[in-house]
């Protein structure tokens, strides 16, 4: 099972501009000085050792889309954020743009960030490909129709050539999806939303995004770390810090990386992605982020390490 | 999780003792929000025999919080553990309520009134 990220920033695509270009420029140039790095060769190896990931790359703007790939041509994407424009492009050039396939879409939701790919998803364009969406939130077809619809955008949903079909998911039932289990579960956040749990071959990814934990009711922490149970990957809404969502963010919606961490270890999970990464932070915010979310699973573990990454765009895990 | 309330001249300190966690925090939320009801003055909460703290924790620290700042009531915790701190650090925590090395210095800044009878007993 291989899982890509294609979107991984929450609320708002958000572009690195060329102020913070320029910052990372002069500060590489600065700490690659007397280095001797008059090669292309050296100076990626300069990247991969002498600078973080903040300094040396970016963590990415597009909102959340995620594939989670299970070999041969068997593949989930969960949401529809800006990122599946890129899937999308990726897909027909793997795939082939006259060879049609099956697109299957979980949706979380159905907030902009969510969906606000899907009038660029390329595929939709093509005859003869299905794009089935599927989805435990009850008015998804609602918002996909409406928005493909002027005035909000010139190509009406009826004029895609694709067969674009809506499924309806039961919370809690189990479903047979691109050949994996999928069970959803729904998550306290405006208006719902809904995680999914993804089993296929003994692998299992949990894709929980947009999700508050609410602390004060015991029974719901240990049923969403039940939903968790030994899983490989855990895709997980780490939004706002904990002091915010418990306070001025209360019932926004989102957790934060602590609770991840503690509901990881509840669980027995292996391994922790922070997704859904807050618009206003920085590269070097979301590498402190990380920093410190790998130092309190340190300092909290019980158990076995639990892996901690931050998503970023264009991240491969290969479980 | 135990805890023990003193009550002073202007001031309540609640000393703490165990795991504060999932199972325990909300008789930590319940201790403290009984020891600040019958105080008309601050809320020092003595953490230097706490070795571990979780979220729900900290949530009944906000509540406790929050619920003193609508009444003009001080709140601060003080002795936190080197590993208490970086997950008060980390939760950002560390932002919402003053957090104090010593007792003395908590009492000194909070009620200073009450520093004489702190430091007889």
């Amino acid at each position: 099972m291989q899982v890509t990220f294609w979107g991984t920033r929450g609320s708002l695509p958000t572009a690195l501009n060329g102020k913070a270009v320029r910052r990372k420029l002069v500060n590489a140039l600065v700490k690659g000085a007397g280095h001797g790095l008059d090669t292309r060769e050296k100076a990626e190896a300069f990247c991969e050792t002498g600078l973080s990931f903040a300094e040396s790359g970016t963590y990415g703007g597009n909102t959340s889309c995620v594939q989670i790939d299970f070999g041969g041509s068997e593949e989930i994407l969960c949401d529809l954020g800006s990122g599946a424009r890129e899937f999308s492009l990726a897909a027909l050039g793997r795939h082939g743009p006259g060879r049609p396939r099956t697109y299957h879409v979980l949706l979380s939701h159905v907030h902009w960030d969510h969906i606000m790919g899907f009038p660029f998803f390329v595929p939709a364009f093509i005859p003869g490909n299905t794009i089935r969406l599927y989805s435990c939130h009850t008015r998804l077809e609602e918002a996909i129709r409406g928005q493909n619809h002027e005035p909000c955008f010139p190509v009406e949903f009826a004029a895609l050539a694709a067969t674009i079909e809506f499924v309806t998911l039961e919370p809690g039932v189990p479903y047979e999806i691109a050949g994996a289990r999928v069970t959803g579960r729904t998550q306290f956040h405006g208006n719902d939303s809904y995680g999914y749990r993804i089993e296929k071959d003994g692998k299992t990814v949990v894709y929980t995004t947009d999700a508050e934990h609410k602390l004060e009711d015991q029974a719901a922490m240990e049923s969403a770390a039940d939903f968790l149970r030994d899983a490989d990957l855990v895709i997980f809404d780490s939004m706002y810090s904990l002091a915010d969502a418990l306070s001025v963010k209360e019932d926004w919606g989102h957790s934060s990386n602590v609770h991840g961490v503690e509901l990881c270890q509840m669980a027995g999970a292996k391994r922790l992605c922070l997704f859904h990464h807050e618009p206003v932070y920085d590269d070097d915010r979301i590498d402190g982020l990380l920093a410190e979310t790998i130092r309190l699973e340190e300092i909290t573990r019980t158990g076995v390490p639990l892996r901690v990454d931050a998503a970023y765009d264009g991240l491969v895990i290969d479980l | 999780m135990k805890s023990v309330e003193r009550q002073l001249e202007g001031l309540v300190l609640v000393t703490v003792e165990g795991r504060v966690d999932l199972s325990t925090a909300d008789a930590f939320r319940v201790a403290l929000t009984a020891a600040q009801d019958r105080q008309a003055g601050a809320l020092v909460v003595d953490l230097s025999a706490v070795d571990y703290i979780s979220s729900a924790g900290l949530r009944s620290l906000m509540i406790v919080f929050k619920a003193g700042k609508a009444v003009a009531k001080p709140f601060a915790v003080a002795c936190p553990s080197p590993l208490l701190r970086e997950i008060f650090t980390i939760s950002r925590m560390h932002m919402v309520f003053p957090i104090f090395h010593t007792l003395r210095e908590a009492i000194e800044t909070l009620a200073p009134g009450a520093l004489s009878a702190f430091e007889a007993a």
